[in-house]
């Protein structure tokens, strides 16, 4: 998005960027003051990482929606939708759908057989060492480029919102952004970052909606009439149909299946959503905070198939895609066309806060997989109390934090759906086939999950490595290099089936048989709740 | 979670899972769990690729205008948005009614058996 001519320069620095950071300044305040008195009485380990189980499933619902609504998703496809319409509307399809996938197979089975962390869970019945070892490394590989791609987003994010184009401002910003949210971890734990998590969603829903409404309204609440003149700014009937941005070739349809299946299956194995599960006293509660979130996220999509066709029809993919930040920036210039710079400041600020609040998230779950799986289970053995652990986590909240600031400041300009997209195929890949198989196949193995986990995410990352993303293309990572010879952009569609062949050939091939009996264990506990329900009572 | 015991697995240390797995009400509780995620979570992958397969190589198909500037494209995927909704509430029904009470029961009876440990030999 370089090439822009002065006069779209002046027509696109959009707002105030004052205003827009006394809004987001104020949105800091507020939660910072909610998140003071809310982590109060945080002691134990459970009240660290799992907010004391004391939330109820309409509020870890919606605080799963703030999880899982990051700015790629708000800005992402606002944009996608305004500039390749209605492949734009493709994605938001796979990602509301995948939460079926957690709704009937994962999260109540889950909720009563771990306690912290997803390795709780995958070494319940295994080896605990390696398998331990090998879950948290998925976890943090996960949550890396999870963080990467929102550190990436944030500065991004500022070039539009508050005029700061160079980078060194935009590295500033990325370090304030990043200080804030080791902030609200390190005070908050869990139970601080789920009330930002809450405030964040009923903002962003909030929103979202009263711009859906504005749009709408100016249709005449006639949808067709709204795609009728998206259509017409766009000059083409064709941003209605799909293939605009996946029908190009061969190639980019067959990439669109892969994508598709690391959307519906990525999102059950994401180590920060599974970890929401774990803030609920009960399983029914984890129903339930199910419900609520496919009930949010899906308004969500909704109102932002509206927003981006708004988009399109009102201000023109062409004026989007030469605003600094591009396709970002369709829903940013969509509020600002509806409601002047207030309006804007308004959106703004709810933007920084959803990457805030999705940065914060992933950085407890890095932490309590490093401080629990690795810390107090695998280096200590377990020979170490909930406050020594509660320590470990603090220090490495502070240090992955710093880690996403330097990470975040180095992807700066970096392709961010790439990011995201390697998030979702390795956390399908590595993560889903092993919950899958330990909740539901009697024989699986501890030699059956290490193939599997390591498999799946070996695969993903080298099929990544060596496909158009990181070199060949003008758009690469790499642009000068030419090392791929893997076609696809996402590596879903081999590392998924192959992570679920090796962990069926590993369990085959095993010669050690697991302990029937905490396989009865776990199957009993994970059906009936028995023993988990009790973990309100401290 | 074996090497660091907690409250709730001491709570439990008294039980035979194993016992417990192999009872008709636990296998009734499985039965009916895995009757219906199994068969729904396959359905709703199956339709999901269904439109994803359409969405990319039945242009021509998903072009064809329905209502005004809706197309087939855009109802199929608001037709996802529905599916999606429908089926999250027929499971928490299916939930609330089928499996609830059984795992409840259950739960109480292990708990029970657990203070005294002779009350869970009549299981």
């Amino acid at each position: 998005m370089l090439p822009l001519t002065t006069t779209t320069q002046a027509e696109t620095q959009v707002g105030e960027p004052w205003l827009n950071i006394t809004i987001f300044g104020l949105f800091v305040a507020i939660t910072m003051v909610i998140v003071l008195r809310a982590s109060r009485n945080n002691k134990t380990a459970a009240d660290y990482y799992a907010a004391g189980r004391s939330f109820t499933g309409g509020q870890n619902g919606t605080a799963i929606a703030g999880d899982y609504l990051s700015a790629a998703s708000f800005l992402g496809i606002c944009g996608a939708i305004a500039i390749n319409g209605y492949d734009g509307f493709m994605y938001s399809i796979g990602f509301l759908v995948a939460w079926l996938v957690a709704l009937l197979l994962v999260a109540e089975l889950l909720r009563n057989t771990g306690k912290f962390t997803m390795a709780d869970v995958l070494s319940f019945r295994l080896k605990q060492r390696p398998v331990r070892i090998a879950a948290a490394t998925t976890t943090l590989a996960v949550c890396f480029f999870y963080l990467l791609a929102q550190m990436a987003g944030a500065g991004g994010l500022v070039s539009l919102l508050l005029g700061i184009d160079d980078r060194l401002g935009q590295s500033i910003v990325i370090v304030v952004v990043g200080a804030l949210m080791i902030l609200y971890v390190l005070v908050g734990g869990m139970k601080g970052t789920t009330w930002v998590q809450i405030i964040k969603a009923c903002l962003l829903i909030a929103g979202a909606f009263v711009m859906t409404i504005w749009v709408l309204a100016m249709y005449g609440f006639n949808f067709s009439a709204l795609l009728g003149d998206a259509a017409a700014t766009a000059g083409t009937t064709d941003i209605l149909n799909p293939g605009m941005q996946y029908g190009a070739s061969e190639t980019s349809k067959f990439d669109f299946i892969s994508l598709a299946l690391a959307l519906v299956l990525g999102t059950a194995g994401l180590p920060h959503v599974l970890m929401r599960f774990y803030t609920v006293p009960t399983a029914k509660e984890a129903r339930k905070s199910v419900v609520w979130a496919i009930w949010l996220i899906g308004a969500f999509y909704l109102f932002t198939l509206v927003l981006g066709y708004g988009a399109g029809a009102l201000i023109g993919p062409e004026v989007i895609e030469a605003a600094p930040g591009g396709v970002n920036s369709a829903a940013p210039l969509l509020a600002f066309e509806l409601g002047g710079p207030l309006l804007l400041g308004l959106i703004s600020a709810v933007a920084f806060a959803t990457i805030l609040a999705v940065v914060a998230g992933l950085t407890i779950t890095a932490a309590a997989s490093f401080a629990h799986d690795i810390y107090a289970n695998v280096v200590r053995k377990g020979q170490v109390d909930a406050d020594g652990e509660v320590k470990v986590a603090r220090r490495t909240v502070v240090v992955i934090g710093i880690l996403s600031i330097l990470g975040g400041i180095g992807a700066q300009g970096q392709n961010i759906a790439f990011l995201v997209a390697l998030a979702f195929a390795v956390a399908a890949s590595a993560n889903l086939p092993t919950i899958i198989y330990s909740l539901f196949w009697k024989k699986f193995s501890t030699q059956g999950a290490i193939w599997s986990m390591y498999g799946g995410l070996a695969a993903a990352l080298i099929l990544i490595a060596f496909s158009p993303v990181v070199s060949g293309t003008e758009t690469s990572m790499i642009p000068g290099a030419d090392f791929a010879w893997f076609p696809l952009k996402n590596p879903g569609i081999i590392s998924i089936p192959l992570a679920f062949f090796l962990g069926w050939l590993g369990t085959v091939l095993d010669k050690r048989v697991e302990d029937p009996a905490k396989q009865a264990e776990m199957e009993v506990r994970s059906l009936t709740g028995v023993g988990a329900e009790k973990a309100v009572d401290h | 979670m074996g090497q660091n015991p907690t409250p709730e697995a001491d709570f439990t240390a008294a039980v035979d899972f194993e016992k417990v797995q192999q009872e008709p009400k636990f296998q009734e509780l499985r039965r009916r769990h895995r009757s219906f995620v199994f068969p729904m979570a396959i359905a709703f992958l199956l339709w999901y690729f269904a439109y994803v397969l359409l969405a990319d190589y039945a242009h021509d198909f998903m072009s064809i205008k329905v209502i005004g500037n809706i197309n087939v494209g855009l109802i199929l995927g608001l037709l996802q948005f529905v599916s999606t909704f429908a089926i999250t509430m027929w499971y928490v029904s299916f939930a609330n009614k089928k499996l609830d009470p059984i795992a409840a029961e259950m739960r109480s009876e292990l708990e029970s058996a657990a203070v005294e440990p002779q009350a869970g030999e009549k299981n």
